[in-house]
């Protein structure tokens, strides 16, 4: 259903994203890991609309939406989250899903309904008339979900919605993204998070200094030795292979 | 000459650079006071709108010292510089700092209304009337062949050279300016580096507000006081700063004697009412097409 | 529930709004009711696009001078009725506000510098209006003439010498009526989609346009709004003075007494102009049969005050007079602060 073909992306002089391939089937979750400063959310940026890109095209659902304003591609059925939260801090949880929902709804009061059965989706219910400037950081990643959600979205790009959360806010929230790929959503996740990569992706893309190095299944994908030194650094695939010997 | 459909009048090079000359001039005294609120800008990332009325107040000040206690208006610059510092440093602490909340639409509000505040205290207190002081030196000057300079405007085109200079120095050289820099590059930074960065602004604001206070003793013998003389050049500032490059001293200069030189021809050609356009239209190009400005860093 | 209580609450306050000038007989008072509404609806207009879709305009006398202009001079010099005059009015208003809302929005100005070209243009026109005397009269302003038949008192817009209820009080229904237009499209942002997307991109722009939202579209929908429902205001001024000139129709004046009202009432809050409005002309009103007299009418006693309370809202009350009635009212009922 996404299919992005040598995207590439430079700023200044730095290059950021270079040839990225990649594609997503529908009904998957397909995650993108790598090192910091890998160029992640830049290429979400630019799969998305916020960032146009230099070279390279992205077909959503067989057309293509290069260089298309964000809106646009939402409307579509592609829609993106922010790795920096970014609430509406004004307005109540309500309110904020609402108006992702306002994107297939016209009317306020249907909006603010679908609103309140999206927040029950992701165990949000109880704070619907809470301010979104309140929440807790758990919350507020909760909330760029839901309101995604709310949108309708075909394809998802969650962009590290697990960072900050402890073990069990964790352990909840891979349920919530499961429960969303079940109710028909396809999911294309950024994740620091090895745990929650492990058990929620069906493949895996793994992106270093702006370039794609390895995919495949994550066991096989984490256990690459370029994926290894792109995280550890050079030399480290031949020290974790020989630990692994060792111990064997 | 046509443009535009409109014929323009043609002049000889005499009068066209005579023109130009006393652009110089006028565009020395906007450089003036865009250079306060080009600093203030490039610290706090604020537009002050009572920039023009500080200029005012800063006026009436020097007005009182020589029509009260005959001090002559450059003389004035010792009393009125220090006297702007505090005042601008108070302000900033005690009221702009204080309301704003940290949040940039609500300082432009806050200033706005400060501006409001000062103007109609000065038309209370001071009545609409026009004040100029009277110096033997105000009517003495060169001839330059194409038109004539008189003292207290070469005294406003060294001025501006001297304090962009001196703010120059003063910023690359002293800690409180290399302070400055450091809060206007990275905020979050230099509060982590132990900047008390509250202070810092109010320094900052202070200094812009010492550099308006120069100008006013600059302008004194020039130009009549009253409550309105600050809103005249206000927008003329805003232009300055954003066509200069906000926060840059050399931008302020040459942006102040583009704006000056331009507004001259502009009234030149498109007669005096209309010729002030060039200013509101340079401005508007500006900040569409290159709001980092001439010599501005691209900011955030 | 709330909705229902929502809905007595203004019908009341419309009801009153309605019968007041009835016990009022001084010219001098209507006046001072007519103005509390014409500030109202001023504030209304400049409420839409900053308090709702947070674009801070400092230019707003641009919609206001546009649409006065316009009404004078189009009666004056082509012999419009008022009443199909008034229709160019606001749409030029309107056109004007789609080319200086697609200039600055197009180019992704925000906070400071759209509210720097919004001043820009506000002084472009005064600088035109000054000077192209073939249309506008340049500094001499346009004159409307005064019609003194009673029985053209509708056709010709004008109340002075109309029968004994429309010379007292035409012009006070009219701002009465206008107010009403006004807020009613005000009531509809606040809940329609579009006034949704209006707020979302206040609160965030980018996230905005993550969840499929036009921010460029939803920002045009708001200064035309916005500069509509300003224009109407030049055309009652105009209709009321039957006079204009550069300086009333696009000086600093009109856009800061359009922001005054709104901020102090509660910025982003259909009643807070309104209230804004009334708190501020009575406490300038207060001020000057109390203190007024004795400094001896100077000028400049009002818009110190008015500055004064302007900082002191922002410092001490963000949310404004309906933010403070709204927590006041909170603590009375015991509820928690909505």
């Amino acid at each position: 259903m996404l299919d992005v073909t040598g995207l590439s992306k430079s700023f200044g002089g730095l290059k950021a994203v270079t040839d990225a391939h990649l594609s997503v089937s529908e009904g998957q979750i397909v995650s993108l890991i790598g090192p910091n400063g890998a160029g992640k959310t830049t290429l979400f940026a630019l799969i998305s609309g916020f960032l146009k890109p230099d070279e390279g095209r992205t077909n959503f659902l067989q057309t293509d939406v290069t260089g298309r304003q964000p809106h646009e591609i939402c409307q579509l059925g592609l829609v993106r989250t922010f790795q920096v939260v970014q609430p509406f801090a004004n307005l109540d949880v309500r309110e904020n899903i609402a108006v992702g929902a306002h994107t297939r709804i016209a009317n306020r009061k249907l909006a603010l309904a679908r609103a309140a059965d999206v927040a029950r989706l992701v165990g949000m219910e109880g704070t619907l008339d809470q301010p979104a400037g309140d929440l807790t950081i758990a919350g507020r990643k909760r909330l760029e979900l839901a309101r995604a959600l709310a949108t309708e979205p075909k394809l998802l790009l969650l962009d590290e919605v697990m960072a900050g959360l402890n073990a069990t806010e964790i352990a909840e929230l891979v349920q919530v993204v499961r429960r969303v790929r079940d109710s028909g959503v396809t999911i294309f996740l950024i994740e620091h998070v090895m745990q929650a990569v492990m058990s929620l992706s069906d493949y895996t893309y793994v992106l270093n200094q702006g370039v794609m190095i390895a995919d495949g299944a994550p066991k096989d994908v984490t256990s690459s030795p370029e994926v290894i030194e792109a995280y550890l650094g050079h030399g480290a695939a031949e020290r974790v292979a020989k630990m692994g010997g060792a111990n064997a | 000459m046509e443009f535009l459909g409109f014929s323009l009048p043609s002049y000889g090079w005499s009068t066209v650079l005579g023109s130009a000359i006393s652009g110089v001039f006028l565009g020395s005294i906007y450089a003036l006071v865009a250079l306060g609120l080009t600093l203030i800008y490039g610290v706090l990332h604020i537009i002050n709108f009572a920039h023009g009325a500080l200029l005012m107040l800063a006026m009436y000040a020097v007005y009182f010292l020589w029509s009260g206690y005959g001090i002559d208006p450059y003389l004035a610059m010792l009393i009125v510089v220090p006297g702007g510092f505090f005042f601008g440093y108070g302000l900033q602490r005690l009221v702009i700092g204080k309301a704003s909340h940290g949040k940039d639409e609500i300082i432009l509000l806050v200033t706005l209304g400060i501006a409001i505040v000062i103007e109609n205290l000065s038309l209370f207190l001071f009545s609409a009337s026009e004040r100029s002081v009277l110096v033997p030196y105000d009517l003495d000057g060169i001839d330059l062949g194409v038109t004539y300079a008189v003292y207290p405007e070469l005294a406003a085109l060294g001025g501006s050279f001297l304090i962009t200079l001196a703010l120059w120095i003063f910023m690359t050289y002293t800690d409180t300016g290399k302070a400055i820099r450091a809060v206007a590059k990275e905020r979050q930074g230099a509060r982590l580096m132990g900047i008390n960065v509250d202070h810092i602004f109010a320094v900052t604001f202070g200094i812009g507000v010492a550099c308006v206070a120069a100008a006013a003793s600059l302008l004194v013998p020039t130009y009549a006081v009253h409550p309105q003389v600050g809103s005249l050049f206000v927008l003329i500032a805003f232009t300055v700063v954003v066509l200069g490059g906000m926060g840059s001293f050399v931008g302020a200069l040459v942006g102040g004697f583009l704006i000056g030189v331009t507004e001259q021809l502009g009234r030149l050609y498109l007669g005096e009412s209309l010729g002030v356009i060039t200013i509101s239209v340079i401005f508007i190009l500006v900040l569409l097409f290159r709001p980092t400005g001439l010599f501005g860093a691209k900011s955030g | 529930m709330k909705e229902f209580s929502h809905l007595v609450g203004w019908a009341l306050l419309l009801i009153a709004l309605a019968v007041v000038p009835l016990f009022v007989h001084s010219a001098r008072w209507i006046d001072f009711l007519e103005m509390t509404l014409f500030v109202a609806v001023l504030g209304q207009g400049w409420n839409i696009l900053a308090g709702y879709g947070g674009q801070y305009s400092f230019g707003h006398a641009l919609f206001f001078g546009t649409g006065a202009y316009i009404q004078a001079i189009l009666q004056v010099k082509l012999g419009f009725s008022p009443w199909v005059a008034m229709w160019f009015a606001v749409s030029g208003s309107v056109l004007v506000a789609a080319s200086v809302g697609y200039l600055s929005f197009r180019y992704g100005l925000r906070g400071s510098y759209f509210a720097l070209i919004t001043l820009a243009f506000a002084e472009a026109f005064l600088v035109l209006s000054r000077s192209l005397k073939s249309i506008t009269e340049g500094g001499n302003g346009i004159q409307v003439a005064l019609n003194q038949d009673p029985e053209q008192a509708i056709a010709t817009f004008q109340f002075n010498f109309a029968g004994p209820f429309l010379s007292e009080y035409g012009f006070y229904y009219t701002i009465f009526i206008i107010l009403i237009v006004a807020f009613a499209i005000t009531a509809w942002v606040e809940r329609s989609r579009f006034g949704a997307q209006l707020v979302a991109v206040r609160e965030n722009e980018d996230a905005a346009k993550a969840l499929g939202i036009n921010a460029f579209r939803v920002k045009m929908g708001a200064i035309c709004l916005s500069a509509g429902i300003t224009a109407t205001c030049g055309v009652y001024y105009v209709q009321k003075f039957l006079f204009i000139e550069p300086g009333i129709a696009y000086g600093p004046a009109k856009s800061v007494e359009a922001l005054f009202a709104p901020i102090i009432g509660g910025l982003g809050t259909l009643l807070g102009p309104l209230l804004g409005s009334i708190f501020i002309h009575g406490v300038g009103e207060l001020t000057k049969a109390t203190i007024g007299q004795a400094l001896g009418g100077r000028p400049g006693v009002d818009l110190i005050l008015f500055g004064t309370i302007l900082i002191l809202v922002l410092a001490f009350v963000p949310r404004g007079l309906v933010g403070l009635l709204q927590s006041g009212w909170a603590r009375l009922t015991g509820g928690r602060d909505a």
